[in-house]
């Protein structure tokens, strides 16, 4: 792996950078006292060797693919695309034969002028990669084997000329640092102030995430709108994806499912977690608070797929036998809003609890002491002074549990079945958002189809929802914070 | 509240040892209120303890597996015709060339001991095995080509329909229509259990063995996709711990009250509360449609996992940051030290076991986590083999846990079912492991100021 080994000539590189740069304040310093500490004069050095080139290094890893492949496809022009096939799977195409040539050269069943000057006409390709490994489905066109030759020859002059430059950078990083060094140079504030930049890098990569999580969901969901109509998906009442072609994707029967079953969950886990946190804050001694409250919150930190399989071989079958056949007759299968409904209500208990309790113990305790004054009972003095004044917060709260329970999928994709309907009956199969993304993006679909493409349009709702959600939610909790401190 | 209005005219209060009706009725209500509360709790508790029976009821099967001894008559005719103990040569005799050996010696073990049974032909021993005991007899031979010839006991896995009759999950009218079993099956199972060659006993297999195909249920186990969890979290702890702690320390101790620091806040406190999937699709979109990286790899779901973890470790090592108290800052600055050494050198080392226990919650939450497992193709994939190394531990299609326990509960086979159920117990094992360790840490080191 040459890139393995470039970034560890670099850090060998900074290394003795290191050293040098201590070793050269000590001689250099000739008896005066030196700015700083000698580390520092070492860090300078090291840090101006290591970090413009890591970050080249960084950058060109990734940009380099980019390049090669729009210059690639440019090459290969509209000419070269076979009818009923898109640019996307003759680009795949060239990618599995430069990988191929790459493979043979390395095993040794060909040298490495002899695959770039093979010819499609004269020697059969395929064959060829076949010894090496690599598997390539129908005969490889003149156009294609040409194109992976400018791939391969593109890429090695990339990865040399990047080799060169990541080198030189560290050499010439390493260098002025070096010189640099002398009694006088503040290296200190010199290293502070790169590390600082560091930290800050450090932070940024929260915008960055959200920036590549707007990005990949943007720009798929454009895609995803020019090939189907935004109309029918907003607007039409049926989800029937066939991998065929012509499918109704309307989006009306998943947002149904997510709300219905998120309502269900909210219905159980809103008023025991609430009970709970009132209980916990006013009633409960220490002693019951120090061994409860961790026992509710064990809830919490059980992993969604446990809940998942709970939902569908414990709770659906129990509903099932009350419910079923043998039963009321409410229910076809263990699957069902119903079951999934429960199970993540049980999983929000926590939350909901943990949060309220929170927010009950910020409202002060003078308002409490007033109503005790006034000859209020505890209950009288919960219900008519504390819940009230806690109520934006509990509000906020219970938005936050909702935005979770959306945004659930594991309980979902297991306990609430796979047909999209509209329906009232909590104890028929619905689906979800979450539910229709993991089963759109998982199976063997081409990802330029419609159907695998709708993934990104749900992901984008259900981020643009749980995003709301919690905006308005933190405000709410924040501005009643606020009320109190 | 006690109503301002009430006046209870006239009457007047008769006495301070017996309450009146509304007292009484005010009281009631008081209790009424505390009992909800308390139901509550017990409500949350119930849930729990139906959880984790549910949990142990169902997976602690999944230990145990049901085995045969079979003495096995090594024969050389079928296993090295040539003779020369060759192992080019006798790796040509497939597993078919070893079945009709097992059967045979199976068959005639029930013979020797007495059993009655109907079956004629060795052929229908088949349904009492497991598919994979031709390769394990194999395995074994290939290793001790020295032993051709003798007669060898092996302890050869039972299929799961007898493993599962053994467990009760499995019975006479269950298999009415199985055509992998019949009710004389199950007598045979019966008398060899009688007759001390069919046992259950404890599976080191489900713990360290590998995913198997859907037809060989007693042969799955979680060892592979343990390691593929393992190297994830590596991933998660080398990438989330100094950028978490990196990004941590600027926003706590250099940051400037300005428009970037507010754009990055509140990203932080956004991302924390982003579905899980959603990072699942960030992943699928920019390490592999993007950046190429190979699907199902651990590298890609460690990467997934550490931008879904960093928001968690940020926000408590935040919290640990601001508890040293700004004296020992101000002490540090005070003889001289810069800002730069005041952080690194003294409220840094106070502040690292909160920073732990926070990293630690946060990796136990990042080992659960399932759903952007399932879009970076981390399920369907069956992980059969161990990685070779390190390279290809970090970059060869794996499992991980909660993806391979996701995997078990979609198959067919109620079999997977209990190995589920199992998983989750090991799962669980981990996550209480890796809390118990956070409190430890926590109780031992954390200083009140």
């Amino acid at each position: 792996m040459p890139v393995t080994w470039l970034f560890l000539i670099v850090l060998a590189i900074a290394l003795a950078g290191y050293f040098a740069g201590r070793a050269r304040v000590a001689s250099a310093s000739g008896g005066d006292r030196p700015h700083s500490l000698p580390n520092y004069y070492g860090w300078n050095v090291a840090l101006k060797a290591l970090v413009p080139a890591l970050l080249v290094l960084a950058v060109w890893l990734v940009a380099q693919p980019f390049v090669v492949s729009t210059t690639v496809s440019a090459q290969l022009g509209e000419g070269a695309v076979p009818e009923g096939s898109t640019i996307g799977l003759v680009m795949s195409d060239v990618r599995r034969v430069a990988d191929g040539l790459d493979a043979a050269v390395e095993q040794g069943l060909m040298s490495a002028s002899e695959a770039s000057g093979l010819d499609a006409a004269t020697s059969n390709v395929r064959d060829r990669l076949a010894e090496a490994g690599a598997a390539i489905g129908g005969s490889v066109s003149p156009e294609v084997l040409a194109a992976a030759q400018t791939w391969r020859a593109m890429t090695a002059t990339g990865t040399l000329m990047m080799t060169a430059v990541v080198l030189a950078l560290a050499i010439g990083g390493a260098a002025w640092g070096w010189l640099q060094t002398s009694a006088e140079f503040r290296a200190r504030n010199s290293v502070e102030g790169a590390i600082r930049i560091i930290l800050l890098g450090a932070a940024c990569i929260a915008i960055l995430t959200t920036l590549g999580i707007v990005l990949s969901l943007i720009g798929n969901t454009i895609q995803f709108f020019r090939i189907y109509p935004a109309s029918e998906f907003f607007g039409s009442l049926t989800w029937s994806p066939s991998f065929g072609g012509g499918s109704q994707l309307g989006i009306w029967p998943l947002l149904w499912g997510t709300l219905y079953i998120s309502f269900i969950a909210l219905l159980v886990a809103v008023p025991i977690g609430l009970f709970a946190a009132v209980y916990l804050s006013e009633y409960a001694g220490p002693k019951m608070r120090a061994w409860a409250k961790p026992l509710l919150e064990v809830l919490a930190g059980i992993p969604t797929i446990v809940y998942g399989l709970f939902a569908l071989l414990t709770v659906g079958p129990l509903l099932l036998s009350v419910f079923g056949r043998d039963g009321l007759g409410w229910m076809q299968a263990g699957t069902a809003v119903m079951t999934a409904g429960l199970v993540m209500g049980i999983m929000l208990i926590p939350f909901v609890s943990s949060l309220s309790d929170d927010i009950i113990n910020a409202v002060p305790q003078s308002l409490r002491d007033g109503s005790y004054g006034l000859g209020a009972t505890k209950s009288e003095t919960i219900k008519q002074v504390i819940l009230p004044a806690a109520l934006p917060g509990i509000v906020g709260a219970v938005l936050l549990a909702a935005s979770r329970a959306i945004g659930e999928t594991m309980i979902v994709v297991l306990g609430a079945g796979a047909a999209a309907r509209l329906s009232l009956n909590p104890f028929d199969a619905m689906t979800t958002v979450t539910a229709k993304i993991v089963s759109q993006l998982t199976g063997d679909a081409d990802f330029a189809s419609p159907e695998a493409l709708v993934a990104f349009a749900l992901g984008m709702t259900l981020f643009v929802m749980t995003l709301g959600l919690n905006v308005f939610a933190l405000y709410i909790v924040r501005k009643y914070r606020e009320q109190y401190d | 509240m006690s109503d301002a209005t009430y006046s209870g005219a006239g009457k007047g209060r008769s006495s301070l040892t017996t309450a009146d009706a509304r007292t009484a009725k005010r009281n009631a209500a008081e209790k009424r209120f505390r009992f909800y509360g308390l139901a509550a709790i017990g409500a949350g508790m119930f849930f729990l303890v139906v959880l984790l029976t549910a949990i142990v009821s169902n997976g602690i099967g999944a230990f145990q597996q049901t085995f045969i001894e079979v003495p096995v008559y090594l024969d050389e005719q079928a296993l090295d015709p040539n003779g020369n103990r060759d192992p080019a040569d006798m790796r040509k005799v497939s597993t078919f060339g070893y079945n009709p050996l097992i059967q045979t010696a199976l068959y005639q073990q029930v013979r020797d001991a007495g059993i009655e049974t109907s079956y004629e032909d060795a052929g229908d021993m088949k349904a009492l095995l497991s598919a994979s005991a031709a390769a394990e007899v194999r395995d074994w031979v290939l290793e001790n080509p020295g032993r051709i010839g003798d007669t060898v006991t092996f302890e050869l896995l039972a299929s799961s329909r007898v493993d599962g009759y053994l467990k009760d999950r499995v019975s006479r009218d269950s298999i009415v229509n199985d055509r992998n079993i019949d009710a004389g099956h199950l007598d045979l199972v019966d008398a060899l259990q009688a007759d001390g060659a069919l046992h259950k006993s404890f599976n080191p297999g489900f713990i360290f063995g590998s995913d198997a195909s859907e037809s060989r249920a007693e042969q799955a186990g979680l060892g592979v996709s343990m390691l593929g969890s393992l190297f994830m979290m590596l991933v998660v702890l080398v990438l989330a711990l100094p950028i978490g702690v990196a990004a941590s320390i600027y926003l706590e101790e250099f940051a400037p009250k300005n428009r970037i620091t507010d754009i990055i806040e509140v990203n932080i406190s956004n991302l924390a509360a982003v579905p899980s999937i959603v990072f699942g699709i960030l992943g699928l979109a920019a390490f592999i449609q993007f950046a190429h990286l190979p699907q199902s790899a651990p590298l890609v779901g460690g990467l997934v996992l550490t931008l879904m973890t960093l928001p968690t470790i940020i926000i408590s090592t935040r919290a640990s940051l601001k508890a040293v108290p700004p004296s020992i800052r101000d002490a540090a600055l005070g003889v001289g030290a810069s800002k730069m050494q005041a952080t690194f050198h003294h409220v840094l080392p106070l502040a690292m076991p909160g920073i732990l226990t926070g990293t630690i919650i946060g990796l136990a939450q990042a080992l659960g986590e399932t759903a952007p497992l399932l879009l970076i193709g981390m399920v369907g994939y069956i992980a059969t083999n161990y990685p070779d190394g390190i390279v290809s531990g970090f970059m060869a299609p794996n499992s991980a846990m909660p993806a391979q326990i996701y995997e078990w509960a979609k198959r067919a086979d109620p079999a997977y079912y209990e190995r589920a159920w199992g998983g989750i117990i090991i799962l669980l094992v981990f996550l209480l492991i890796m809390n118990v360790i956070a409190v430890v840490l926590r109780r031992k080191f954390e200083r009140r100021w």
